[in-house]
């Protein structure tokens, strides 16, 4: 018998079994040859890959948000300043100390593991609509942080910091889009790997039952305030590494490119996704850059078809998108295919 | 034999000239990506959500003119197919918007792409792949360096000339000038102070005696306004956008301070800054303008301002008649067309660049008269002349003459 | 000393606009148990609605009336249809639909209505008194109201048997239910008020700060510090919440204004203000985690 939690997510969680984990290679494995199969045959142009690179990008930062809110019960709205963090690492290493762009991946993790367990440590004390809003506020000082006086003389305030992609290496056959695509499914597949890996474990039955019942959980002798403050490191940690590839892929960080909606965006991606599963992590993440330009087209066809009074935009078919979403879903779009799935197969 | 294949050969040859001299045009036709005989696709991005919105009206009003001229006919007989992309003026939106334009949408070139951020991330990839970021919208002095960026040309009279100019005016016209400036903080704004220091020479930081920022998160600018009375100023340099503006112009008034007031040029449009900060509040402030404002009585019957306002009635109806951003859009998109008039038919991103650094005394509507648009090989800023202005009873009035700065390009 | 002063006035003045929309989010948490985050995008609809209401002819105080009536319309039947169905669902699941709403109202602000700034006149009389060198007569207005509206909540939900069925239900749903109170109505209501209550501050905010669909973005943010300063679960600890940080971020920005001209050495100023409202809520809520006025709730085990 599953029991639900405020997060209305099953509190027993059964490791994939081994057909899926055959599934799962071989998916590994076309993604990694489609710049062999797309980009040679012209399927997926640069900026297919470009827009793969991003979805890839966001899974992993909303992968960070899922370890932290989804299996772990608090609540974070502001996981854009950690994306900062690390597109600011990455992009401050490679323009100021000239340093290879796969080399500030792990400075800017181990950054931004700092930031997220010092910020975990207050968060301790919160619960959680505090913690949300608390979050929230640090989200929205992100931009102002960034162009800090005393910061400026490497983060270059608000003209923001230019960098290079890198060509690939050893001379491969491949453009710079296409590398960078390899790159990001590269370090996407290891940490998806780590993760998995780490809720199978101890540690993740532990972060587990402290969302679902923290005193409970204390009482049989887990070290709650332990848990708690590194599940936020390893949480910052993972969008840092996202941000980092995201300053990498676009060659260029500031203060304006990490406003508050990021850290909403990510929520909002974990959320459809489906907050406690990592194959919503990936659903999520394709959300996140896909909604806006569906929401752009539609706005656009709509417009065109019907003459409306109003100057119709595309926050508010956005807007319907979601709570449409939430309606239909509330577990996200991995909880609904999984009803699904299992309606399927019991029937 | 040789008889015949002389005879064949100056034939051949004589056809060849003949057509060579009847039809020197049709050998010219050169087409670069987004250039057809039919068409000239033109990218283009704008913050139309976000906090910087109220700018997205620009990208509105150039769509308008766009079809109006195709209903007219198009350029040379080709129709412009004008792709507009929201980035909500954030830099790694804009760098994806302007990617799928040269990538996906195959456009000839880019065009008056907003913001200074959003233009600074872009600039690098399109100077790479050598696509044109033509007339961009924002005055940071950095648009004109045609040495390093041969692909990127500003347009509107750059920040820093302008503070310039208010500087000398302040040294010149105010006795014991005490200045008190207020700024966004952020890369316009520091592109103007920058320049306001360098007018006032090495004695700048003795002569500002009060510098504060705001934020465009900040709900108001009361307390800086505050902040900026009590510093003893004489002289207040207003480096705001609209909302700000209006809020600053307001604040000072309401806490009855009253210095000599200039203001910036983005901020100057009675209908969206001077009417809200109230008329009263307002007399006396100076700005340095380059275009006519759409609700100053004294152009109420100019030619210019009647085909705009016959072009907003029926093309943008839900434009706002009284906003500077829909002339500043108008003009530069007549600008726009231009320039592809005098490209012809050779299509090429290099002609497109080419024509545009080929701009001599070009007159668009809506400027005010004296002041022209003019471009060469070495001169990437268009516009480089301002007159300034001083905002009497309910319109600006202007005085002087016409100030230009056509050596400031490098 | 005379700036310290008029920073003080200026940070109250600011300080009502934080606390009448933190009074607004505190409305709906303490009913429903939710933080809207759309609060602020449905103030701004509201003023627009103000706005188009004296376009039509009508007068201040006979508009604000009628908007405010139709806000509360909306907000009920925001409550009634929307988040019905998600009375069960999971709270971020909810915290999606709301910023659903959020980006619904801010863009129909921006097609109705466009993008450009709009003023509205002060509704207060334009009249100089002692002490108008430090604070003008609309800001005082924005204070008054803040202030009557707190004490008419209070009486509300002290002294009436509707403000009582509405505590009952948002204490105790279940018993509730049993002494015949309609709790579902009563979510309906807190959603209601919390609308009328935002379209009040809505209104009375937009001729000081003018009026746009981004009006009310940064000024959320400081509502949010502000409610959680003085404590989500209560009112008046939320509408002082918003006092003390909207006068604490004005006499911060001061103290590190006369420290840079007295020592030179810059530490903090006016462009660190969110951040110093964020280190205010941090340092607040990690001494008293509920908020200075919060109760701290005991839970069950």
């Amino acid at each position: 018998m599953a029991t639900t939690t405020a997060n209305g997510i099953a509190a027993s969680q059964r490791s994939p079994s081994l057909g899926r984990g055959y599934w799962l290679a071989g998916t590994v494995i076309v993604l990694a040859l489609l710049p062999l199969l797309g980009g040679k045959t012209g399927i997926i142009s640069n900026y297919g890959f470009l827009q793969l690179s991003l979805m890839i990008v966001y899974a992993i930062a909303v992968l960070g948000l899922i370890l932290l809110t989804g299996f772990n019960g608090q609540i974070s709205l502001g996981h854009g300043a950690f994306f900062a963090v690390g597109a600011y690492v990455a992009a401050v290493l490679i323009d100021q100390a000239n340093w290879p762009y796969w080399a500030t991946l792990p400075v800017a993790a181990l950054l931004c593991f700092l930031v997220g367990y010092l910020f975990g440590l207050p968060a301790l004390r919160l619960e959680g609509h505090y913690l949300a809003l608390a979050t929230f506020a640090l989200a929205v000082a992100v931009p102002q942080i960034l162009k800090y006086r005393h910061f400026e003389w490497f983060t270059n305030g608000v003209q923001g910091i230019n960098i290079f992609k890198p060509d690939p290496p050893f001379g491969l056959p491949l453009s710079a889009d296409q590398w960078m695509y390899l790159v990001v499914l590269a370090v996407a597949v290891l940490m998806f790997w780590i993760a998995h890996n780490l809720l199978d474990s101890r540690t993740g039955r532990a972060l587990r039952a402290i969302r679902d019942h923290t005193m409970a959980a204390s009482t049989m002798g887990i070290n709650v305030a332990h848990y708690k403050t590194v599940v936020f490191g390893i949480s910052a940690l993972y969008t840092g590494v996202a941000g980092a590839l995201h300053a990498i892929i676009f060659e260029f960080v500031a203060p304006d490119s990490f406003r508050f909606e990021l850290s909403i965006a990510i929520l909002v991606g974990a959320v459809v996704g489906g907050i406690a599963s990592l194959p919503g992590a990936v659903i999520g993440g394709v959300f996140v850059q896909v909604i806006e330009k569906y929401a752009d087209a539609l706005t656009k066809k709509l417009t065109a078809a019907v003459n409306l009074p109003l100057d119709l935009e595309p926050w508010t078919i956005y807007g319907i998108a979601l709570i449409l979403l939430m309606y239909t879903m509330p577990m996200g779009i991995a909880g609904g295919l999984a009803l699904l799935w299992r309606r399927l197969r019991g029937s | 034999m040789h008889h015949t294949t002389r005879r064949l050969l100056l034939a051949g040859t004589g056809a060849l000239a003949l057509a060579l001299a009847v039809s020197p045009v049709c050998a010219q036709k050169n087409y670069d990506e987004g250039a057809t005989d039919t068409e000239i696709k033109i990218g283009h991005t704008n913050p139309y959500s976000g906090n910087a919105s109220a700018y997205g009206t620009i990208g509105k009003v150039i769509d308008a003119y766009f079809k109006m001229v195709n209903e007219q006919g198009g350029i040379n007989g080709r129709k412009l197919n004008f792709i507009s992309y929201d980035d909500g003026y954030s830099p790694p939106k804009t760098v994806e918007m302007v990617r799928k334009l040269v990538e996906e949408d195959k456009v000839l070139f880019v065009f008056q792409t907003l913001g200074t951020p959003p233009n600074t991330a872009i600039q690098k990839y399109l100077n790479t792949k050598k696509v044109p970021q033509l007339f961009v919208a924002t005055g940071a002095s950095k648009w004109g360096h045609y040495k390093e960026n041969p692909w990127t040309m500003g347009y509107q009279p750059d920040y820093v000339t302008e503070a310039i100019i208010y500087a000398k005016h302040i040294m010149a016209n105010v006795k014991d000038p005490k200045i008190g400036v207020l700024m966004q903080n952020d890369d316009y704004g520091k592109d103007y102070f920058n320049g306001f220091k360098q007018g006032l020479g090495k004695d700048a930081d003795k002569l500002i005696v009060s510098h504060v920022t705001y934020e465009v998160t900040d709900p108001t600018v009361d307390s800086q306004m505050i902040q900026l009375k009590n510093s003893g100023a004489n002289v207040f340099f207003n480096i705001t956008t609209p909302k700000f503006a209006a809020q600053a112009i307001k604040k000072a008034a309401e806490i009855g301070w009253k210095p000599a007031q200039y203001l910036n040029n983005v901020s100057a449009s009675v209908g969206t800054v001077i009417k809200p900060a109230g008329f009263e509040n307002s007399q006396g402030i100076i700005t340095a303008a380059y275009l006519k404002d759409p609700t100053d009585p004294q152009w109420a019957n100019a030619k210019d301002f009647l085909e705009w306002k016959a072009f907003m009635q029926k093309y943008y109806p839900n434009g706002n008649l009284a906003d500077g951003s829909n002339v500043f859009g108008y003009s530069v998109a007549t600008l726009m067309t231009t320039v592809l008039k005098q490209c012809g038919d050779d299509l090429t991103r290099a002609n497109v660049m080419k024509q545009a650094a080929n701009l001599k005394n070009v007159d668009l509507p809506l400027l005010l008269p004296g002041i022209k648009v003019n471009t060469s090989a070495t001169d990437f800023y268009p516009l480089q002349s301002v007159q300034l202005q001083k905002f009497e009873g309910e319109t600006w009035k202007l005085f002087g003459e016409v100030l230009s700065n056509e050596a400031a390009s490098n | 000393m005379e700036q310290l002063i008029q920073q003080v006035a200026s940070g109250l003045a600011n300080g009502a606009i934080y606390a009448c929309l933190a009074l607004a989010l505190v409305m709906i948490f303490v009913s429903t148990d939710h933080i809207n985050f759309a609060q602020g995008e449905l103030a701004m609809f509201s003023a627009y609605l103000v706005w188009q209401a004296l376009e039509w002819g009508l007068s201040f105080w006979l508009a604000l009336p009628l908007v405010a009536l139709f806000s509360f319309l909306i907000g009920v039947g925001i409550e009634r249809v929307i988040l019905r169905p998600l009375h069960h669902a999971p709270v971020l699941s909810v915290v999606v639909v709301f910023i659903g709403l959020l980006a619904i109202f801010h863009s129909l602000a921006g097609a109705i209505w466009g993008h450009t700034i709009k003023a509205i006149p002060s509704p207060f009389p334009h009249i100089t008194f002692v002490g108008s060198g430090y604070i003008g007569p609309h800001q005082i207005g924005m204070i008054v109201v803040t202030v009557l509206l707190l004490v008419a909540l209070f009486a509300f939900f002290r002294f009436t048997p509707l403000g009582l069925a509405m505590r009952a239900a948002a204490q105790n749903p279940a018993s509730a239910r049993l002494a015949g109170v309609r709790v579902d109505w009563m979510l309906a209501l807190g959603w209601g008020l919390a609308a009328a209550i935002g379209a009040v501050a809505g209104s009375l905010v937009a001729p000081a700060v003018y009026l746009e669909p981004n009006m009310m973005a940064s000024i959320l943010l400081y509502g949010f510090a502000g409610a959680l300063v003085g404590g989500i679960s209560s009112p008046g600890g939320a509408v002082a919440g918003g006092f003390i940080v909207g006068v604490l971020e004005n006499v911060i920005a001061y103290l590190g204004n006369l420290l840079e001209k007295t020592t030179g050495v810059y530490v903090i100023g006016n462009g660190e203000k969110l951040t110093v409202a964020l280190i205010i809520v941090i340092t607040v809520l990690t001494l008293k985690p509920s908020g200075l006025f919060g109760q701290v709730s005991v839970k069950r085990v």
